[in-house]
């Protein structure tokens, strides 16, 4: 583990983590200390500006491309680390401060201390580069989500989410922990370079194989991939909304995040296939395993979510079918080489970006809905184009930007994933097998976006079309949540789509220092 | 870089937006002052590109062109030619007037102007929109205050006529998208007008290439232009709107979507045009057909003037299935002066709603004595609408008609035939254009000019002087277009001519 190249100053590479923890534990000792603890409304305030003032300083501390510090190759601190961590501090902060609104939490201090300690251990997990820390960073982000999920205690669906959640993340865990015991075995070692050097794919194809299959478990159910994304439902429907909003967003990304380092960094084992004229190195296993996985989660979560009545469980088989998008691109990167592979990557990146700030806009009107509706079906969001007709658009602005329709960022964000399937596509060579496969999973992905129209716009349907008692009256808008959802709203739909040409080129740094290109 | 004027067109209704949303609410006047000014400077500025439009020249001009997202090949590319230029000065006179015809909405007049001013930006960007996605986003964005316009100040059923209306149109644009990525992802990965143009003609299998997509792309625009049948959006609609937005959406609105499907569906696969078209002529006639006859049977008096402004689409997809310059002539000028026709008689409609309270003809008299200026403009608009010589629509479908004949005599590509069919529909055209001529007549001279059988229409309020000024100004182009053609002909004309040899079909 080489202890000996370990330097303090390299603490500062994880100073936002550190700031982080720190953080929390101000919030919960604020809580704690105060007479009477302090309300719930200012404590949600309070906690999320902190984590803004942390994200401005996480984006000032930007590392440098081609030096990432390693602190004792326990993690990689590179710009792709550091825009997961600008990631998933913003979807944390977002949380928090949808959250000051949320009635029926009735949350002190340990709530925001467990939005700050889990958005803390997603950045370590995006980072890490060692099976332990990996792992480590992994369970203390579930941990807290799986509280926080049965947060509602009075909540029968709340309390069930969060078993459910609990259990199936255990087992989950527990499989992928199976895994990496086995690659430890192999290796000697726990560091993903010594891995990647002991490892080596023509001696070892049949336990390579086995190890990629049960750390998959483990990646799938943080993406909510198939055919782990059973869950997925019931705790979105279960969970306190804001919280919702944060597992499938920040911890879905966090999933893409470790999948991909973990492929890249300690399993980058390739075979030789015919490229055109000349040889390509393509990493054989975790291509043949994504392609099928992406088409399947594409295919079950867009039909799943064509059944639904209730606008959280939508979303939640939404957000599955948003995992088999990125999927695709997370394949079309495993497959494609050089520049094209860190543009594939910056495609997986800036998605999940987008996604997050779009489906938690979506979240926190679901929530708004559920506080003054008292449920979140679709019957529920009837007249809200009455009522409170801002929220309303809000609303249809993040659902055509998970539709993907222009000018929403959505829009970009699909481009950029197909152009990277096609480019895969074109790489394999016209009339291979993989070339019709990638061409398959974007006619799949585009007919999937047509399917979408229908269960995305029956929000919007309901919104706007359909009457409800009393929908003359206008509603009245928690202040936090509109400035949520205006923030996202606003953001997801215009103002990142304008300058999306200066995200992608900071995604594209991300992703070239992420393989190593510089 | 030269003075960017294109873009301050579509620019000052967006920005006189945002003023009016900064406004407080109850300075209205200021506010309909505000919204007027914008669509002044527009127009001035529309009249400005169209007189100073190079015409020996020709070709695109007043281009401007900034890098925007370089990695997927996006730039903000703008630029008219002799095709559009006429249609923003149509967007810039029609807006205008429906700014003007808007000055007694005091129902939430700050949102209104606001969503107005928007939707007005919006169709401005998609006529001079160069890029394929930049259009995009200008088409997109459309329809959102449309749907806001329709729910939110509509008459009866309009929550349910703005979500249908918004609902064929956005799938219509998905069908289209899909068409143009694939013409992206195939031709070079950009979404540069003229370089997919190029890059597409130059693909090994190209002729198969525009086969296959030339139908998502045209049908899905056309869902825009009310192609028959999917053009059920547009009656519901029109009845429900607010005057002001059927009369853009009628009037210039639709003709995005025929001008998008020139520019981007034939301009960039004409192949496959060439192999659809004598296909779709036949939906085109008989949504023309279909609509002329639906309009004649008719009660309800928005419903009438929704279907004649499916008929004047009727007219201009029939153009563009000619593919000839005779045809496309027909359909520019029929753009601009059926634009403006169906602007007139929307407004004449909606003046009419808003004094009387009633739609259906059977119940409306006499009116002539009560708003004279309106009779004078609905037979002005009627007789565009049929083609008398002396007005604009006598030209445009010409034409058109002159157009198809040619067209006939030229090969099909599919067998070994002429495409003789289009001569029989240019004589039916015929029938549907009197049949026009014949309930335009039937509703003129029921509701204007017959006996007053109720006292209470002639109590009614006069117009007033800014609802004149805009059925003065609409009908002093169509006067004006109608006797001197060459104002608007001449600009067409060179477009076309472009456009034609562009397609390079024999």
């Amino acid at each position: 583990m080489g202890f000996e190249e370990f330097n303090y100053l390299e603490f500062a590479s994880v100073a936002p983590e550190i700031l982080l923890t720190v953080w929390g534990t101000i919030v919960l000792a604020a809580d704690l200390m105060s007479k009477g603890g302090i309300k719930r409304k200012t404590l949600g305030w309070f906690a999320g500006v902190g984590m803004v003032a942390v994200l401005a300083f996480a984006w000032f501390m930007r590392p440098d491309p081609n030096t990432p510090v390693q602190l004792g190759g326990m993690i990689r601190n590179d710009v792709w680390t550091w825009a997961f961590r600008v990631i998933f501090i913003l979807g944390g902060a977002l949380t928090c401060i949808a959250s000051a609104d949320f009635r029926s939490i009735r949350a002190g201090g340990e709530y925001y201390a467990l939005i700050i300690f889990s958005s803390m251990a997603m950045c370590l997990m995006a980072a890490s580069t060692d099976i332990i820390m990996l792992y480590l960073a992994t369970e203390t982000a579930s941990l807290a989500l799986y509280l926080m999920a049965g947060f509602q205690r009075g909540n029968k669906l709340s309390v069930e989410a969060g078993i459910k959640y609990f259990v199936f993340g255990a087992v989950t865990s527990t499989v992928m922990l199976f895994g990496l015991s086995l690659l430890f075995g192999l290796s000697g070692s726990t560091s993903y370079g010594a891995i990647a050097q002991a490892v080596r794919f023509p001696d070892y194809r049949v336990p390579v194989v086995f190890i990629s299959l049960l750390t998959l478990v483990g990646f799938a159910f943080k993406m909510s991939a198939f055919p782990f994304h059973f869950w997925a439902p019931d705790v979105y429907q279960g969970s306190p909304t804001p919280i919702a909003g944060f597992i499938s967003t920040a911890s879905k990304a966090a999933g893409f995040a470790i999948l991909m380092r973990f492929f890249q960094y300690a399993l980058p084992e390739t075979i030789s296939v015919q490229v055109g004229s000349g040889n390509a190195e393509i990493p054989f296993i975790w291509v043949s395993l994504l392609r099928p996985i992406a088409i399947l989660t594409l295919l079950i979560g867009s039909f799943s979510a064509l059944a639904q009545t209730n606008v959280k469980r939508m979303l939640a088989y939404s957000s599955v079918a948003q995992a088999g998008y990125v999927l695709i691109g997370v394949a079309a990167f495993a497959s494609l080489q050089g520049d094209a592979r860190a543009e594939a990557a910056a495609a997986v990146l800036f998605y999940l970006a987008t996604y997050m700030v779009t489906n938690i806009a979506a979240f926190t009107v679901a929530g708004v809905v559920s506080q003054k509706m008292g449920g979140d079906d679709f019957k529920d969001f009837a007249g809200l184009g009455r009522k409170a007709p801002y929220l309303a658009y809000g609303m249809t602005a993040a659902l055509l930007s998970l539709l993907g329709a222009p000018p929403a960022i959505g829009f970009i964000g699909k481009l950029f994933i197909f152009r990277s399937a096609i480019g895969a596509a074109n790489q394999a060579g016209a009339g291979t097998f993989d070339y019709y496969l990638f061409l398959l999973m974007v006619v799949i992905g585009v007919l999937m976006v047509l399917v979408s129209v229908f269960y995305y716009l029956g929000v919007v349907r309901a919104m706007f079309v359909e009457r409800a008692e009393g929908d003359t009256k206008p509603m009245l808008v928690p202040t936090a949540s509109s400035a949520v959802v205006l923030v996202t709203g606003v953001a997801s739909i215009i103002a990142i789509t304008v300058v999306s040409g200066y995200f992608w080129n900071v995604a594209l740094d991300a992703a070239r220092s992420f393989l190593g290109l510089g | 870089m030269t003075f960017p004027i294109l873009t301050l067109i579509m620019l000052a209704p967006a920005i006189g937006a945002v003023v009016i949303l900064l406004l407080p609410k109850e300075r209205s006047d200021a506010i309909k002052s505000v919204a007027a000014g914008s669509m002044a400077m527009s127009l001035l500025m529309s009249l400005f590109v169209m007189f100073s439009y190079d015409r020996v020249l020709g070709g695109f001009q007043f281009i401007e062109k900034l890098a925007w997202i370089p990695s997927l090949g996006i730039s903000y590319h703008m630029g008219v030619d002799g095709f559009s230029a006429p249609q923003v000065l149509l967007n810039a006179i029609v807006g205008f007037c429906a700014v003007i015809i808007s000055w007694y909405q005091n129902d939430r007049p700050r949102e209104y102007f606001a969503f107005l001013l928007a939707l007005i930006s919006g169709v401005f960007g998609s006529f001079m929109a160069l890029d394929m996605f930049l259009m995009l986003i200008f088409y997109e964005l459309v329809l959102f205050p449309v749907y806001v316009l329709v729910a939110g100040w509509g008459s009866k059923n309009r929550e349910y006529a703005a979500m249908k209306l918004t609902i064929y149109l956005f799938l219509g644009s998905l069908v289209a998208i899909i068409g143009l990525l694939a013409a992206y992802f195939r031709a070079g990965n950009t979404f540069d007008f003229f370089a997919l143009r190029d890059n597409i003609a130059a693909l090994p299998d190209t002729l198969a290439f525009q086969q296959f997509w030339f139908p998502f792309i045209f049908v899905g625009f056309g869902v825009l232009a009310s192609i028959w049948p999917l053009h059920n959006w547009s009656p519901d609609g029109y009845a429900a709107a607010p005057t002001a937005v059927s009369m853009l959406h009628g009037g210039v609105l639709k003709a995005t979507g025929a001008y998008c499907g020139l520019r981007f569906g034939i301009q960039l696969m004409p192949e496959g045009a060439r192999l659809w078209m004598p296909i779709l002529v036949i939906f085109c006639f008989a949504g023309l057909l279909y609509a002329a006859a639906i309009a004649f049977r008719q009660t309800d008096l928005k419903y009438i003037i929704g279907f004649s402004s499916v008929s004047h689409l009727g007219l201009v997809l029939l153009g563009l299935t000619t593919l000839n310059e005779l045809g496309f002539n027909g359909a520019g000028i029929e753009l601009f002066a059926g634009g403006v026709m169906t602007g007139l008689m929307f407004s004449l409609v909606g003046m009419i709603y808003e004094r009387a309270h009633l739609r259906e003809i059977d119940q409306l008299s006499g009116l002539s004595k009560v708003m004279p200026v309106a009779a004078v403009g609905w037979v002005i608009g009627s007789l565009t609408l049929m083609g008398m010589p002396g007005l604009p629509g006598f030209i445009a479908e010409l034409q058109i008609l002159m157009g198809m004949w040619q067209k006939s005599a030229t090969l099909s590509p599919i067998g070994n035939s002429l495409n003789w069919h289009y001569a029989v529909i240019a004589v039916f055209a015929v029938i549907a254009i009197i049949i026009n001529a014949a309930w335009t007549l039937r509703v003129a001279g029921k509701i204007y000019f017959s006996e007053p059988k109720d006292p209470q229409l002639l109590a009614l309020p006069r117009l007033d002087g800014l609802e004149k000024f805009a059925i003065g100004l609409m009908c002093a182009v169509l006067i004006l277009v109608g006797v001197m053609p060459n104002t608007v002909m001449s600009v067409v004309q060179v477009g076309v001519q472009a456009i034609v040899k562009g397609l390079g079909l024999g």
